[in-house]
């Protein structure tokens, strides 16, 4: 039995659980809300039935059959889920694809998954959707739902989301049991959705995952922290991620909380405040995102509120860390930390949209102790997560009061976790993927004995606790040949609001070297107060103001850091990494051997005795324009002492 | 407010008929014919100097011709105010920008909409019967058409000058397409946008002119050649006060003595593309 009082058994899928869900609550309870208009639009378990049951049904009478997939991209919004989850009713499966994928990536995985219907929301991913029909003859069918620049459209394979609904209720008249029917036929082993995974070396993979690995992953997060149906969550991060997927479906649904949609993707940091949501999960560069927000508005603001918020952090620091080590907090200490509170770590909670918070799960990379901190000493129950898509979302997670931020916790109920003789951290649930789709070579080298491997170098330390040191093949030897996470370096790094990406390089190097990417916005504030002319990001980059701005925060960094493992020597890169350059995944992690090869000139430079490098290269933007970049990047170096 | 027929797709909207304007010995207008179709997108192009936004200052009543008429929908305008002229049906935006900073953007577009808040000042004040129904029909109004076609939710509530200045140019249409006009003036809607911005303002102008909802007839002030010759359906060349030509995006940019004129100035005037 999980929380929710339903027993996940390999019978049940996910449309009999919706089904179960809509005829509980019905038209009492909201189900899901979008803002649209300036205004928060309510759905009922009612309006979410009748909208799923007339997708699903027009998806049969546009030709659907069970196992035919689905591809679904676009932004968050009810039609989104809808549709994803009309293709479960149907028996078929849903393939989510990142909104801002490039055409190629598309045409890749559209054509890899034999994905039979495109379900796409705007202009935007119909031209996507077209562009790329030719080369996937499987293709049928693409359906769009806003029909904003969709009047001069008339290919005979288009239809809008509306057309379709309306093509289930002729059905609906011809079969009226049929939506029922066609759910009670599934099984909890069928597969029901097809993740493609963001290979930091290769092609997506396609996981395949089943009804019962989706629910049992929700049965087993929901075991630990239990969510309420009166809970409210904000789904604002890309379907096309797992985490969204386990929040918004395999607990979303088994709990049945409220999903708000945020009004635009721009919009989403002022809804999120607007709801003030119980539970959130995100990848660590949502929180350092809020971090950095709340440190530049410290920079900016009066002296009085300065050290109202420097008094109150260091008493929230002093705090968490007693927490931390599961000491007892003293009175006197207790006392402070309220006043701070109440004066102004609420309020500042209140902003970033905490008020409410019961539970935030950071995962899907490494966050730095300096930012988990951060949010502790704010009274935040930040927790680390670990996971992967091949999981359905997570395996390993901190509990209530046994939080250790070099950590990522201990397994969830079902779950066994262990690290092989080479330090590889491999897992064992009900939720183990069922393997690559078209892709047996892979799914062995993945999937031995009902263990799953992961490629992620760990290590489980005296308290139970799973410490993730890095992926196996970025872990770097130092010159003094002890082992060390670039991931590390980097996430320490990234606590400077200055610092928007970084990239430690050094494996099997006499000294440590990075590439840092400043952050636009902040630097660019911060030199608008000095009066330093720039006109452009790579223009702001170079100036040699900025070059020691970036050198005190690698300095900073460096204080805490063993000799050898301290960055010797810098460049400003004269752009931010970036995903359409296939720099970052989709999940915005740092593609190593891509960038390795790319910016191969500048890590030469780093590693002789040159203080300029000359880099001929081009940048991509987003509409596939291309742009050619010369320019002379400086290289700093820094003392490390020994 | 006067009442006009209903006009159809590809009667005359506009006609500027022998338009003259000088200030003091400089013509900036001398004898401007101009004929635009409702439903079409109409472009006025020529140098620097040419009389371009004397022109649209003329049809909207910011200046007065010392000679020749101007009809707006049939109806003869030359004695009109530009409060008046805004009654017809006619919204303009200003090359520079002429937004109120200190105003949010709701509120700099809620401004647009006043020419159709008829309630007075004692429904006003208790916010209760007409006031109330206005109000509801005007936010939904703003929001549903405006704010969403322009795409600028996450910005409603800021103040107008602490945008970028491509934000600024959007919230300035918004605001002219609250008057919910047949007829817009656009002044140079894309000078000094970025090429990402430049996109999304020439979408917005067919947006306006193609949807079914909106329909309006625009009168485009425009040096980026490449968007002019994409969208016009007409377009009309001047130089010093005179206009050179009258004709299709094709017809003009074949005319020898228009580019000689002034797409002939590559380097000046040349599209982004």
């Amino acid at each position: 039995m999980s929380g929710s009082g339903i027993e996940i058994t390999k019978e049940l899928t996910i449309p009999k659980l919706f089904l179960r869900q809509c005829k509980k609550y019905g038209k009492d309870k909201v189900a899901m809300r979008e803002k649209e208009f300036g205004i928060w639009i309510p759905f009922t378990w009612q309006d979410y039935y009748e909208n799923v049951k007339y997708l699903t049904l027009g998806m049969v009478s546009l030709g659907l059959k069970p196992g035919d997939k689905v591809a679904m991209i676009g932004d968050n919004r009810p039609e989104g889920l809808w549709a994803e989850m009309a293709a479960l009713c149907a028996g078929g499966i849903g393939v989510w694809l990142f909104q801002d994928c490039m055409m190629e990536e598309v045409k890749y995985i559209i054509d890899h998954s034999d994905a039979k219907i495109f379900v796409g929301e705007t202009q935007e991913e119909v031209d996507k959707a077209i562009l790329i029909k030719d080369d996937c003859p499987k293709l049928e069918t693409v359906i769009w739902d806003d029909p904003k620049g969709m009047r001069n459209y008339h290919q005979e394979y288009l239809i809008s989301i509306r057309k379709v609904q309306d093509l289930g209720r002729e059905f609906e008249k011809k079969e009226p049991d049929f939506f029922e029917k066609r759910i009670n036929e599934g099984h909890g082993d069928d597969v029901c959705l097809l993740f493609y995974t963001s290979g930091t070396t290769a092609l997506p993979k396609g996981a395949l995952l089943s009804h019962w690995n989706m629910l049992t992953m929700g049965k087993n997060l929901m075991a630990v922290d239990p969510c309420y149906d009166t809970d409210d969550f904000v789904s604002y991060l890309p379907f096309a991620w797992i985490g969204e997927q386990m929040m918004s479906i395999s607990c979303g649904l088994q709990m049945g909380y409220t999903l708000n949609f945020p009004e635009e993707p721009e919009t989403a940091q002022e809804n999120i405040r607007e709801i003030g949501p119980h539970v959130m999960f995100a990848p660590p560069r949502m929180y350092e995102g809020m971090t950095r927000q709340v440190q530049v508005k410290y920079i900016d603001s009066t002296w009085i509120k300065r050290k109202a918020y420097e008094l109150s952090t260091k008493v929230g620091y002093h705090v968490a860390d007693l927490q931390f080590d599961k000491r007892p907090v003293p009175v006197g200490w207790r006392i402070l930390h309220w006043i701070g509170y109440a004066l102004v770590q609420k309020k500042l909670k209140d902003h970033l949209g905490m008020s409410r918070l019961r539970n935030s799960y950071t995962g899907g990379a490494a966050m730095g102790p300096d930012h988990f901190r951060f949010f502790h000493a704010l009274g935040v129950n930040l927790k680390q997560i670990y996971g992967q898509t091949e999981v359905a979302g997570i395996s390993i997670v901190h509990r209530d009061g046994d939080i250790k931020f070099d950590t990522v916790g201990t397994p969830i109920p079902e779950t066994e976790v262990k690290i092989t003789e080479d330090g590889e951290i491999i897992t064992k649930s009900p939720s183990v993927f069922l393997g690559y789709y078209k892709n047996d070579e892979a799914t062995q080298k993945t999937l031995v004995d009902g263990w799953l491997y992961s490629g992620d170098r760990g290590f489980i330390d005296e308290d139970g606790h799973l410490v993730v040191f890095d992926r196996s093949k970025d872990v770097m030897t130092l010159s003094d040949g002890r082992p060390f996470s670039p991931q590390y370096l980097e996430t320490r790094l990234k606590f400077s609001p200055f610092i928007q990406e970084a990239w430690a390089i050094g494996d099997k190097r006499d000294y440590i070297t990075a590439v840092m990417c400043i952050d636009y916005s902040v630097v660019g504030k911060w030199a608008d107060d000095k009066k330093l002319n720039y006109t452009s990001y790579h223009e702001l980059s170079q100036k040699p103001e900025v070059y020691q701005l970036v050198k005190e925060q690698i300095e900073e960094a460096n204080k805490d850091l063993p000799a050898p493992a301290r960055i010797a020597r810098f460049v400003n890169l004269y752009k931010v990494f970036d995903a359409d350059d296939e720099e970052l995944t989709r999940t915005s992690k740092l593609r190593r051997a891509f960038v390795g090869e790319r910016y191969k000139d500048i890590v030469d430079a780093l590693y002789s005795d040159r203080d300029v490098v000359h880099m001929d290269t081009k940048i991509t933007y987003e509409d596939g324009r291309e742009q050619r970049i010369r320019t002379d990047l400086h290289v700093e170096k820094i003392n490390v002492g020994d | 407010m006067v009442q006009v027929g209903e006009l159809k797709e590809g009667d005359t909207i506009l006609r500027l008929e022998d338009v003259h304007m000088s200030f003091g010995k400089v013509a900036a207008l001398a004898g401007i014919n101009l004929d635009v179709k409702k439903g079409h997108i109409h472009s006025i192009i020529g140098p620097n100097g040419a009389g371009k936004t004397v022109m649209m200052n003329c049809i909207n009543g910011l200046y007065r011709p010392q000679k020749g008429n101007i009809f707006l929908k049939g109806q003869k305008v030359n004695h009109l105010r530009p409060h008046k002229r805004a009654e017809l049906g006619l919204s303009r935006t200003f090359q520079k920008l002429e937004l109120f900073g200190g105003m949010t953007v709701l509120d700099n577009i809620r401004l647009g909409r006043h020419v159709h808040l008829k309630s007075g000042i004692f429904s006003g004040s208790v916010y209760v019967g007409k006031t109330k129904a206005e109000e509801i029909e005007s936010r939904k109004f703003i929001e549903e058409e405006i704010i969403d076609l322009l795409e600028i939710e996450s910005i409603r509530d800021k103040p107008a000058h602490m945008l970028p200045y491509g934000l600024q140019k959007r919230v300035e249409l918004g605001r002219a397409l609250a008057l919910n006009p047949e007829l817009i003036l656009l002044d140079e809607p894309l000078a000094g946008l970025n090429l990402e911005e430049v996109e999304d303002m020439a979408r917005f102008i067919l947006d306006i002119n193609e949807e079914k909802r909106w329909q309006v007839t625009c009168v485009l002030v425009e040096h980026d050649m490449g968007v002019v010759m994409d969208i016009s359906h007409r377009v009309n060349v001047l130089n010093f006060g005179i206009q050179i030509m009258d004709g299709t995006p094709e017809d003009v940019q074949a005319n020898p003595e228009v580019v000689k004129a002034y797409l002939g100035e590559e380097d000046l005037y040349s599209t982004r593309r």
